[in-house]
């Protein structure tokens, strides 16, 4: 009964909010993809298994805080981090080098994100105040002014700088 | 804590307490059978049932013979859960042909399911059908947090009744609350969850290609099927890639409504209310946190109402809100503090602790969800309990020690505070060198007795539990974490069981015989263990006359009575468990300062 009321009414959430791009699905707005490649923004670390973001395997790392696996995965993200944009000085935001609880979170804080600009940027030759301006627009404040964080959806962030023309 | 945490906290405390005002009226109503609109409109159903079962619903039980309905109720249910797993790969509505459960495991959540535990040794994307997740687990959802609620109005009918042989009739109570109020909530929460981007389906999995190939290393199998391990025992692993991300779809909206309503807490999915397709927004994070509290704090009201004082309730809502506050500042402080091991490396810890959190609800909303759903005896998590700081997890496992009777879980939670409460006028009682009495009731040895059973058996199952799983290989196997933190995960393990909150630090694996085993029986004597001498106190209560209070008798709704409420409660949590909490959380804290 629940399902056929959902159905009707909202239809594409019930559905798991796909995204379609020339005709095939590329992905859910609600679901995070992984990203390493250095022309797009990445996301949270996923510790799904056995690839990250599976999404038939949800779950967190469950590292405990003074466990010295979780220290040496930081250092390790820290690192390429520092690999992929050796002259970025901005702090780095824990988000960004900390797990997710469902491993396929699909945010990042616009912390994370603006820390990533200069190497998007670079990657794909556009200035970095167009990328900085995506960043804008994709954010999302606290809903009501309230809940949550602010964040910024990678995916569709990510779509967005696929269909910006100057590559 | 920061503003924002505070504004938050206290625009949840307005809504909940504007919320559960009306709500326990009505369910007052509807327990006393009064006539009101929704009696009129589903007496029909209601009548047929009784007609199908045999039920007459004039016929009043003893209190004996209402815990003897309860018990077949729960059995039957917990058997039904398990022949479900069992059956589930000949059985339709499962697309991705998942094989039956194994036997241990199906126990594990068949009696999991059963005492509104929902603890989960499984995942359930890549392990339950569509039809065990609905019929099984929704089903049991509601079955077993209608038993909490009907044993609480039985017990309230001990206090209200006068010299009376009966508690009321369990099959018409379990109807009533179900028909009345679980469903018809859960049928519009679960519209609302839907429209916020929570899925309701019976498609089979997706596969989606995503924008980039996705580069991982997969682990290399034995012809067995194990993973293999090299000289050093770690696994060996080859360079995989993918193309594609598979989405795990099902009617997930239907189940989380009911899941948060009665604090029942078992996720769909293996992330919880963390995974997007359950908890979507920051929104619904809210109503989600909103839902768990609203039925154990309306019962406090329905139970001034039942008893012909609605001061009587308030004082109990006031002493468990004041305890709430306090654990919600002090989880959200710490996680906020951010780890200090991560802050040498050069990151930013103003945002707070992010491992294991979710970026769309960051800390405040996190740790104020943790504190709730461990206090409520729900266990749902939105964020992963074992990456929380030393003493941000402390709260969580504190809360489940106080024996989960701040606020607690439905029905559970009132009669397990009101089993304190008897306790409190008892101590208070001897102070003073009184007879005891509470809501005109004489409190005598058969009730202390009761009493004293009640707030005894989950300690006991839970230290018992977690001193066998640390002397047992079997046990030492489960740890992920090393040090302090794998006793906590241990026994964040049995308190959670034997509480039935159902959340873990779930680093530790589970889904073992030994422990699928151990923690059935925490679970079910946890559960039962409390209940029925619970229902005992109903029944001796029922029978005594209400006297008229003196001049001599203790009020039971002014401060002095809230404070001696809340000091009975924390004293006996702390006598049980400080020593086990000293190994755990309190030893990782005190390691973790010299880094600072």
């Amino acid at each position: 009964m629940v399902t056929g009321i959902a159905q009707a009414v909202f239809p594409a959430a019930a559905a798991g909010s796909l995204i379609t791009k020339d005709g095939k699905s590329v992905g859910s707005t609600l679901i995070g993809q992984n990203f390493a490649d250095p022309k797009y923004f990445w996301g949270r670390p996923s510790a799904t298994s056995p690839q990250p973001y599976s999404g038939t395997a949800s779950g967190g790392s469950n590292q405990g805080p003074l466990n010295p696996a979780l220290v040496d995965a930081v250092k390790g993200r820290i690192d390429v981090l520092k690999a992929a944009d050796p002259d970025n000085q901005l702090p780095i935001p824990a988000d960004l080098v900390m797990a997710s609880g469902s491993g396929l979170d699909p945010h990042i804080s616009p912390a994370a994100a603006t820390y990533q600009v200069a190497r998007v940027a670079n990657a794909r030759k556009l200035p970095s105040e167009r990328v900085a301006a995506l960043i804008n627009a994709h954010t999302q404040e606290r809903q009501w002014g309230m809940f949550g964080e602010a964040r910024v959806n990678v995916l569709l962030l990510n779509l967005a700088l696929d269909d910006t023309p100057g590559k | 804590m920061t503003n924002h945490a505070w504004l938050l906290l206290g625009l949840y405390l307005v809504i909940l307490l504007l919320a559960a005002k009306p709500l326990g009226g009505y369910i007052a109503d509807v327990m006393e059978g009064r006539a009101t609109l929704a009696l009129r409109l589903g007496g029909g159903i209601e009548s047929v049932l009784y007609r199908l079962c045999g039920t007459r619903r004039e016929e009043e039980m003893g209190w004996l013979q209402y815990a003897l309905a309860i018990l077949l109720f729960n059995v039957l249910g917990a058997l039904a859960v398990y022949a479900l797993q069992r059956l589930q790969l000949w059985l339709p509505l499962n697309p991705q042909n998942f094989a039956n459960v194994s036997p241990d495991s199906s126990f594990n959540t068949g009696i999991s399911f059963a005492t509104n535990t929902n603890w989960q040794g499984y995942s359930g994307e890549s392990t339950m059908s569509y039809l065990t997740q609905m019929l099984g687990l929704t089903v049991q959802n509601f079955f077993s947090a209608a038993t909490g609620i009907v044993v609480v109005i039985a017990l309230i009918r001990g206090f209200a009744r006068h010299t009376a042989k009966t508690v009321g009739n369990a099959w018409v109570d379990l109807t009533r609350i179900t028909l009345y109020v679980l469903l018809p909530i859960s049928l519009i929460y679960a519209v609302f969850l839907v429209s916020q981007g929570a899925i309701q389906n019976f498609d089979a999995y997706k596969d989606v290609t995503t924008l980039e190939v996705t580069k991982y290393d997969n682990p290399k199998l034995d012809a067995a099927g194990q993973p293999l391990k090299d000289e050093k025992g770690n696994p060996v692993t080859e360079p995989a890639t993918t193309p594609t991300q598979t989405l795990a779809m099902g009617p997930v909206a239907s189940q989380e409504a009911i899941k948060m309503l009665g604090t029942n807490g078992g996720g769909f999915f293996n992330a919880n209310s963390a995974h997007p397709y359950e908890n979507p927004t920051p929104l619904t994070n809210f109503i989600q946190m909103l839902s768990i509290f609203l039925i154990p704090a309306a019962l406090c009201l329905t139970f001034g109402r039942m008893v012909g004082d609605s001061r009587q309730g308030w004082a109990v809502l006031i002493a468990m809100t004041l305890m709430f506050v306090v654990m919600a500042f002090v989880a959200m402080h710490y996680e906020s503090q951010g780890n200090p091991l991560l802050g040498k490396l050069g990151v930013d810890m103003s945002g707070g602790n992010m491992e294991g959190k979710e970026a769309r609800f960051g800390i405040d909303d996190s740790g104020l969800f943790a504190t709730i759903t461990t206090l409520a005896s729900c266990g749902a998590v939105n964020a992963m309990h074992d990456s929380f700081m030393p003493m941000g997890g402390f709260v969580p496992l504190w809360n489940m020690m106080l024996g989960e009777v701040v606020f607690g879980g439905v029905g559970s939670g009132l009669y397990g505070m009101l089993v304190f409460a008897v306790m409190a006028v008892f101590i208070a009682g001897l102070m003073i060198g009184r007879t005891p009495e509470y809501l005109g009731k004489k409190i005598e040895a058969f009730e202390i007795k009761m009493v004293s059973i009640a707030i005894l058996v989950t300690p006991l199952l839970v230290l018992a539990g977690t001193a066998i799983a640390v002397m047992a290989a079997d046990g030492i196997a489960g740890i992920a974490n090393p040090g302090a933190h794998g006793f906590s995960e241990i026994l964040y393990a049995f308190t959670s069981a034997a509480n039935n909150n159902g959340s873990a630090f779930a680093g530790l694996s589970v889904n073992t015989p030994f422990y699928n085993g151990l923690l059935a029986v925490a679970m079910w004597f946890g559960r039962f263990g409390v209940i029925v001498p619970v229902l005992a106190l109903a029944g001796g209560l029922a029978a005594k006359k209400r006297i008229t209070p003196s001049a001599g008798t203790m009020p039971t709704h002014g401060p002095l009575f809230v404070v001696l409420l809340i000091g009975t409660v924390v004293l006996v949590g702390a006598l049980n468990y400080v020593p086990a909490l000293a190994l755990g959380p309190v030893v990782e804290h005190l390691m973790l300062s010299p880094a600072n």
